[in-house]
């Protein structure tokens, strides 16, 4: 008897093992799912990946140092633009505020709706590329054969001169990619 | 089964036949069907990379294209070999990983002798255990489907590496043959998880009196920490790739950049489940030879404590150390300086490991048995493996390494050597306790013997094709390459002849019956298993053993 009592008590502990570590599984799921958010957000905060920062307002403080921004422009092969940047590269003092345009033109008789995203390589040089206004930031529609210069306007952050990583890079990329949005 | 008492006869029912395996809830069948099946699959695995060593042999494409052409029917055997070659590769690594390797150490030798050694009737959840191995099999058959239905348009199966990163997973391969490999990953983390479930609540609840955490047997200790590892880590697999399926099929873009998605995210994702996979395949092999080392050197483990404290922080520190796999993704100074000193912080407890069983030899008895001399292979290739590892962590040198055949020589020494010697020496070690009968020493010996020879020669040359640059995943290579492409294929044939003596060992020894004994191996193969007679009773310990 004692024996059989020993047994349950051993299953119950047994199943509430189980149990517990069953929860964890699910909770490692979780965790894997809570990763695209975090990472994207982490992305935001660090300018991992490339990933720009955004500002309502230019900076204060502009310093003497020049930086060389030069202008990548892509386009899906499923969207029939011609997608380029209107010039291939401008000098800007740290801290400057600088209007730039890309160039985009519908090749097709139809109404077409893309959305861009962006990056800029180096990476370390991203945390510190501040667009204050951005076609990025939303949709573009473009009509029939409908050709629109469309403005990024941007600042370095004087940080950037504080940056150690950053101390030799004087040459950044900033790069579009056109994608088609579906309705 | 002649030693059931009459009591069990009447408790418990025990099956026959083909329903003694396919219902089995015995921890002893549940472990054989996982061994055999692990046999089974190492030889599929094998062959496929036969197959790569075929190609790779001379410079120019020779064997994937009459693949391509002959058997497939393709209308571009070229280009068609070309993928088969990255299907085969793709087909090898997940192969090797999850139906070779894990079922192996975890569910053939868990299964087999963590009850046993903890001194426990079964494992916990005897029923939950039947399905954690019937959900491998299907698993496999949906990889081996994978491979015939379409992958990318005009070709068939997935030729994404056993990685399977974004874009080329999602975008890359339309076909169904990516979905069928993920749900076989979907399956084989199910069985991994309830597996590892089992495992814990087994080891926590079920010890015999006296067995406390602190005297368990090493390769206990190394399941319980694989264990854990698979339960921090498949979950996260099994996020990543069902986000992988919903963005090739649901419209998701968790991975796609036009959605807002990011492919590099898959690869923390992967990683943070891959690098503790890796671990997940050695520690048990590192369980193993310990019990090894420990019987033929005629002393008990030196540093216990440390033995089983560095498994432990191997575990722990390898969840953290994931970005080593992928320096060249853009991180900046700082990050990847933080992923090599976390690197080579693991050299630390496996450097312990390391010195331990040669501390446990010195001075031993030493005794060159078969198991021995598979665990001494193991200690050395794996040992070399490690090696490599710490020149790799270096995300400056990585720089130069990444993706060469510097890396798959590294990571074939600690797994494709380091682990299967593992596994042979337990094999060898257990054998006379699983089935009763002895080996034979003689054909183990050659079996070592020419299995050191061969992966050596077909593993070692590739550091040097690695240093040249050569890189990892591709059909054809320059003419520079060339003598070092033929040694490692002539080593590649040699290993794969070496397995055919395995073979012929295990069914001589079966043929032979040549009677074991309880313990073969004298007293200081001294954990509980060694106590039952060869081969165990159906069920063991009905009264429980007392540990002092």
């Amino acid at each position: 008897m004692d024996n059989k009592e020993g047994k349950q008590t051993q299953d119950k502990k047994a199943i509430k093992t189980a149990v517990s570590l069953s929860l964890f599984v699910l909770f490692m799921v979780g965790v894997a799912y809570a990763a695209v958010p975090l990472y994207e957000a982490f992305c935001q905060v660090t300018g991992f990946g490339g990933t720009t920062q955004r500002a309502d307002k230019g900076s204060d403080i502009v310093l003497e140092r020049k930086i060389k921004v030069q202008f990548d422009a892509n386009i899906s092969n499923d969207l029939p633009w011609e997608f380029k940047p209107a010039q291939h590269e401008v000098e800007v003092k740290i801290g400057e505020t600088k209007l730039i345009f890309y160039r985009a033109r519908n090749l097709t008789d139809k109404n077409i709706k893309g959305s861009a995203i962006f990056n800029v390589t180096p990476d370390a040089a991203a945390a510190y590329f501040n667009k204050i206004d951005c076609f990025c930031f939303t949709e573009q529609t473009l009509n029939p054969n409908q050709q629109v210069d469309m403005p990024v306007e941007f600042f370095i952050d004087p940080e950037y001169a504080t940056d150690p990583d950053l101390e030799h890079v004087n040459i950044i990329t900033l790069s579009y990619t056109f994608y088609p949005v579906e309705d | 089964m002649a030693t059931d008492t009459a009591l069990d006869a009447h408790e418990h029912h025990t099956p026959t036949g083909w329903r003694r395996w396919l219902m089995s809830t015995n921890h002893k069948d549940i472990g054989t069907l996982y061994l055999f099946f692990a046999i089974f699959a190492g030889f599929v695995g094998g062959a496929i990379s036969m197959g790569m060593r075929i190609e790779l042999a001379e410079p120019g494409m020779q064997f994937f294209p009459w693949i391509a052409e002959y058997i497939q029917g393709a209308d571009d055997p070229v280009d068609a070999g070309k993928h088969l070659f990255n299907v085969f590769t793709t087909a090898h690594g997940l192969i090797m990983v999850f139906f070779m390797v894990m079922p192996a150490v975890i569910g053939g030798f868990g299964n087999w002798f963590v009850p046993l050694m903890i001194g426990a009737p079964d494992m916990a959840f005897p029923r939950m255990n039947n399905i954690s191995f019937w959900l491998v099999p299907p698993a496999f058959c949906l990889l081996v489907i994978s491979m015939f239905v379409d992958g990318p348009s005009g070709y068939t199966g997935t030729g994404g590496g056993w990685t399977i990163y974004p874009p080329l997973s999602t975008t890359g391969q339309p076909g169904p043959a990516m979905d069928f490999a993920i749900l076989a990953l979907h399956l084989a983390g199910a069985a991994s998880i309830l597996g590892a479930i089992n495992f814990i609540t087994t080891i926590f609840n079920m010890r015999a009196p006296g067995m406390t955490l602190h005297k368990m047997p090493l390769f206990v200790w190394s399941m319980l920490v694989t264990a854990f590892l698979l339960l921090l880590s498949m979950p996260v697999l099994a996020g990543a790739i069902t986000m992988l399926l919903t963005d090739r099929n649901f419209g998701t873009a968790f991975f796609d950049p036009s959605g807002g998605g990011d492919p590099i995210l898959f690869q923390h994702l992967f990683w943070f489940f891959g690098h503790p996979e890796v671990y997940i395949m050695i520690l048990p092999a590192f369980g193993i030879v310990s019990q090894v080392v420990s019987t033929f050197s005629k002393k008990p483990v030196f540093g216990y404590m440390a033995m089983a404290y560095a498994m432990a922080a191997i575990g722990f520190v390898g969840f953290i150390v994931w970005a080593h796999h992928m320096y060249t993704v853009g991180m900046d100074v700082d990050t990847q300086a933080y992923f090599v000193f976390a690197t080579m912080v693991i050299a630390v407890p496996t450097g312990v490991k390391i010195f331990s069983w040669i501390a446990t030899m010195w001075g031993g008895s030493v005794e060159f048995r078969v198991p021995m001399l598979w665990a001494i292979g193991f200690i050395f290739v794996f040992t070399v493996g490690g090696v490599t590892g710490v020149v790799l962590a270096n995300a400056a040198s990585d720089r130069i390494m990444h993706d060469t055949y510097y890396v798959v020589a590294h990571f074939h020494y600690v797994l494709s050597l380091g682990a299967v010697f593992g596994i042979f020496a337990g094999w060898y070690y257990w054998f006379p306790k699983m089935f009763g009968y002895m080996y034979s020493e003689t054909i183990g010996r050659i079996h070592f013997i020419v299995t050191m020879i061969g992966v050596n020669l077909l593993f070692f040359p590739q550091h040097f094709l690695g240093l040249a640059g050569m890189p990892r995943r591709y059909v054809d290579y320059p003419d520079v390459y060339a003598g070092w492409n033929m040694v490692s294929s002539i080593g590649g044939y040699i290993s794969y002849g070496a397995a055919i003596i395995f073979i012929y060992g295990v069914i001589k020894a079966f043929r032979d019956k040549v009677p074991a004994g309880d313990n073969p191996w004298g007293e200081y193969a001294d954990t509980l298993e060694w106590t039952l007679p060869s081969p165990p009773p159906f069920h063991q310990f009905n009264t429980l053993p007392k540990i002092k």
